[in-house]
């Protein structure tokens, strides 16, 4: 089981290696960075929301306070983008405990609807703090990030970058999902009284997870503004935690492969939608992005109704089921 | 060593106005298998709670091994060693039957946050020691041949046999019981009763809460008859059966 | 400035709390009839507001639909968008785990917003007010007509809530539902029907709230989720469940926010509302208005 994740692993690298080659565009070079960026911030929710089993609808402000940090850190103070990196990570850990310590001591709904309250108030924060974030008018000329001595300027060497981190991002998830926590976080999930007397220091766990998700996004968010050089709140509202919990959701939030298959379904469908309708431009059907939240909306209730495991799930299950049945036509053929 | 594992000293919890346990004292020894019985609402689930630490007493005092452990969390208490079972099953339903006993070790072994997320699991040796002493554990209860079966998709009987293997696990001193064979047919609760009684013969003391009276009688060493959250009589099985106070609080005379 | 100038700011804060919280005050009484019958908080709740407002502005300004008729409409589509969403995205859940619950009716907000985007466009829109901008002057603040319709459609909807709940069967069987949805059942309730009408009644109350606060706050599509969050907060202060309480604390809430932005600082205006609903989360999940929830908290 757990060799086959590590396979996995592998064959992601190979990918990402082979990818540049296949794809010349620097524009679809830039969207594959924000799905990679996406990718991170996803592995971190589904940690929280697929193993732990406890929701999120604030997570974009987390990405937001990295991606701030990463801002204010380097424009204003001059420090180093790594060091404003890690800064920020820090920062959004410390968020995370003080939120989190009395929020996951509620369930379900409640806990919905407290992290949606947090997400919304940080996202006020950034608008309103203008002397901080710039307000509306954001924060621009934001270094770009250097390593070893190479900057990372170009779209391409950034893709390298950020998806070397979200490999990385996975070992460490995998580690952790095949480990004695990663076991106590998932008995959480099935009975948070059963966890509790078998030694599972439930409230611990659920703190510590939340804290690891705060920072993949955070770390995702200081990258963002990296690549991007330039910030406003936009990017970190509501409706952006709302398509986290999405991606997470359509891929299925019960394996970590399919929080990152949905994340990269979901970052590049809007592209490939507008691609669909250039090509089919001339018999009268257009694209608009104005579509993309419709689109999405239809996407993530199909899936909760008719494949509430989500894709890879579903799909698995579809594969099981039609090889059951060639495998019962063929006894039947032979018998 | 104190002489009783568990003991139970005016033990008070009320729920707003509810008494739902009054002053209740219970005396646990060492290695026997000590039953409380009651009637529905007698107060027995909460016993097991106020012991396990999900809910906290109103007042009174819990002894486990000469030390008070009144209102320590849950997971505190599964450190002392002492395990339990849920009287609506409570297993994980999504892992693996092995993956739900090998989560019954983790008072046994240490690996942290950081450690975990750092390091692969073929880097540690903790992990194959897990793994290990899980199978033992569903070798004693007897259900190895479900190791690698999703744990929702097994009958009731089996799941109640997995959530004693998983209590096992813990390597209890002290495990309680709550109703282990309601929902059980004949056979099956034959089958408890036996594994009840090889538990008992590992010295680990057995506390249960349970309605099947034949097996109650069949394996208690000592009965404890619970109502309105007192302990109104308490004695051996045929002490308890010819009990005039007790035939009186089933019959409600 | 002098002391009755100040006064005169504090009324002026009070009557524009008390206009911002009656909408609070509907959308939370929304939330708790769903949540009565069901134990589901409905995220697409504030897109009921929009959609009712939007839908409102297009009858009245585009279509030139007498006001009463428009409103008659109005209510009744979003009824029949509230009763869709039951009868489609609701009903057919099994098992309704509550995390897939959530993340359902957080698809069909999306959905509703898409749709009023894609249809209503980007842009905030302007409606007339019911009877005439001519503001009342009372004690040196001002007040408007508009504002006054709100109070009046607030109170008259509570009392037709008291009505419903207390004096007629259907009401009485919903209250029934709410308290033992098993013994209700027994009781020859039909308890799905009554889970249908919770979300047609919900939907209603929302699309009212919309349509008589569109005239003050121009309505655009991405208004749902701020409205929505808001009106929850006064549902949990009021104590979830608790539609008397939801009132008051809604009032309350828009008064705390109106204050907050008045004295402390009008760009965390909307911070103040989100900010009580985290510290009653936090500290007195069960509400502040009796405890009487709190071993429903429970259940999930």
């Amino acid at each position: 089981m757990a060799q086959r994740d590590y396979f996995g692993l592998i064959i992601v690298a190979v990918i990402v290696t082979l990818i540049p080659r296949l794809i010349e565009n620097e524009y679809y070079i830039g969207i594959l960075v924000f799905t990679a960026l996406n990718c991170l911030t996803c592995m971190g929710l589904c940690l929280l929301m697929g193993y732990a089993g406890q929701i999120s609808l604030g997570h974009s402000a987390f990405y937001g306070i990295g991606a701030y940090a990463t801002g204010i850190l380097t424009v204003t103070l001059a420090w180093s983008p790594w060091i404003a990196l890690g800064a920020g990570a820090c920062f959004a850990a410390l968020v995370a405990v003080v939120v989190g310590v009395p929020s996951l001591r509620l369930k379900g709904h409640y806990l919905a609807m407290a992290t949606l309250g947090f997400g919304a108030i940080v996202h006020i924060v950034f608008v309103a703090a203008v002397d901080l974030t710039g307000g509306p008018n954001g924060i621009a000329r934001i270094p770009h990030l250097d390593l070893f001595g190479i900057e990372l300027s170009t779209d391409k060497s950034f893709f390298y970058f950020s998806w070397a981190v979200v490999i990385l991002g996975l070992f460490f998830a995998l580690n952790l999902i095949h480990s004695r926590v990663g076991r106590g976080l998932r008995a959480i999930h099935g009975s948070q009284d059963a966890a509790g007397s078998l030694g599972v220091n439930t409230a611990r766990y659920k703190i510590q997870i939340f804290i690891l998700s705060a920072v993949y996004a955070s770390v995702a968010g200081s990258l963002y503004a990296s690549f991007v050089n330039y910030i406003d709140p936009g990017p970190f509202d509501v409706m952006h935690s709302v398509l986290l919990v999405t991606m997470v959701a359509v891929g299925g939030m019960h394996n970590i492969w399919g929080a990152l298959i949905g994340a990269v379904l979901l970052s590049i469908l809007p592209e490939f939608l507008s691609e669909l309708s250039d090509y089919f431009g001339g018999v009268g059907i257009s694209y608009n992005p104005d579509y993309d939240m419709l689109i999405y909306g239809g996407i993530l209730l199909a899936i909760m109704l008719f494949l509430p495991g989500g894709l890879v799930e579903g799909i698995r299950n579809f594969l099981r089921f039609s090889f059951n049945a060639v495998a019962k036509i063929k006894r039947r053929a032979f018998s | 060593m104190a002489e009783s594992i568990l003991e139970l000293k005016n033990l008070c919890k009320y729920f707003g106005g509810v008494v739902a346990v009054d002053h209740l004292n219970i005396m646990v020894e060492h290695g026997k298998i000590i039953s409380i019985i009651g009637p529905n609402g007698a107060g027995k689930t909460t016993i097991f709670n106020l012991i396990t630490g999900f809910v906290k007493p109103s007042s009174g005092n819990i002894f486990y091994d000469g030390k008070e452990i009144n209102g320590l969390k849950p997971y505190l208490i599964a450190k002392m060693q002492i395990a339990r079972t849920f009287q609506n099953v409570q297993i994980f339903p999504q892992m693996t039957v092995l993956e739900n006993v090998m989560v019954g070790r983790h008072v046994m072994s240490r690996s942290g946050f950081m450690f975990s997320t750092l390091l692969p699991p073929v880097f540690r040796t903790e992990e194959k020691k897990i793994r290990e002493d899980a199978k033992q554990c569903l070798e004693i209860v007897g259900i190895s041949h479900f190791a690698q079966y999703t744990a929702g998709s097994l009958p009731l009987g089996t799941q109640r046999q997995l959530e004693i293997a998983r209590a096992l696990a813990v390597e209890p001193k002290l495990i309680l019981f709550d109703e282990p064979a309601s929902g059980l047919n004949t056979r099956e609760t034959l089958n408890m009763g036996k594994l009840i009684e090889k538990i008992k013969e590992m010295k680990i003391t057995v506390v249960l809460v349970e309605h099947d009276m034949e097996l109650v009688m069949d394996i208690s060493d000592k009965v404890n008859v619970v109502n309105f959250g007192r302990c109104i009589a308490s004695g051996d099985p045929f002490e308890i059966q010819s009990d005039p106070g007790v035939i009186a609080a089933y019959l409600g005379g | 400035m002098s002391s009755g100038g100040s006064f005169t700011d504090l009324l002026q804060f009070i009557f524009m709390g008390l206009q911002r919280g009656s909408i609070y005050a509907m959308v939370a009484m929304g939330f708790n009839m769903i949540y009565n019958s069901t134990g589901i908080i409905n995220l697409a709740q504030g897109e009921f507001v929009v959609l009712g407002g939007l839908m409102m502005v297009s009858l009245t300004m585009s279509a030139n639909i007498s006001l009463p008729l428009a409103f008659v409409i109005t209510v009744f589509f979003v009824t029949i968008v509230g009763i869709l969403m039951e009868r489609f995205t609701i009903n057919p859940v099994k098992p309704p785990t509550v995390m897939r619950l959530i993340i359902i009716t957080v698809a069909v907000s999306i959905l509703l917003k898409g749709s009023a985007m894609c249809f209503w466009g980007k842009e905030s829109h302007y409606m007339k007010h019911f009877s005439g901008t001519e503001p009342f002057e009372i004690m040196g603040a001002t007040i408007l007509p508009q504002t006054l319709w709100i109070f009046g459609i607030l109170i008259i909807i509570v009392a037709a809530f008291i009505y419903f709940f207390n004096f007629t069967m259907t009401g009485k069987s919903m209250r029934a539902c709410s308290i033992n949805r098993d013994a209700a059942r027994l009781a020859g309730i039909n308890d799905r029907k009554m889970v249908m009408l919770s979300f047609a009644l919900s939907a209603g109350i929302g699309a009212i709230a919309g349509i008589i606060v569109t005239p003050i706050i121009q309505m655009d599509y991405s208004r749902g989720a701020l409205l929505g969050i808001k009106g929850f907060g006064a549902a949990v202060v009021g104590g979830l469940g608790n539609s008397i309480g939801a009132v008051v604390a809604g009032l309350l809430v828009g008064i705390l926010e109106a204050l907050g932005g008045g004295y402390i600082s009008s760009h965390y205006m909307d911070a103040f509302a989100l900010l009580i609903l985290l510290i009653v989360l936090f500290i007195r999940p069960s509400g502040i208005f009796g405890s009487r929830e709190a071993s429903r908290l429970k259940e999930f």
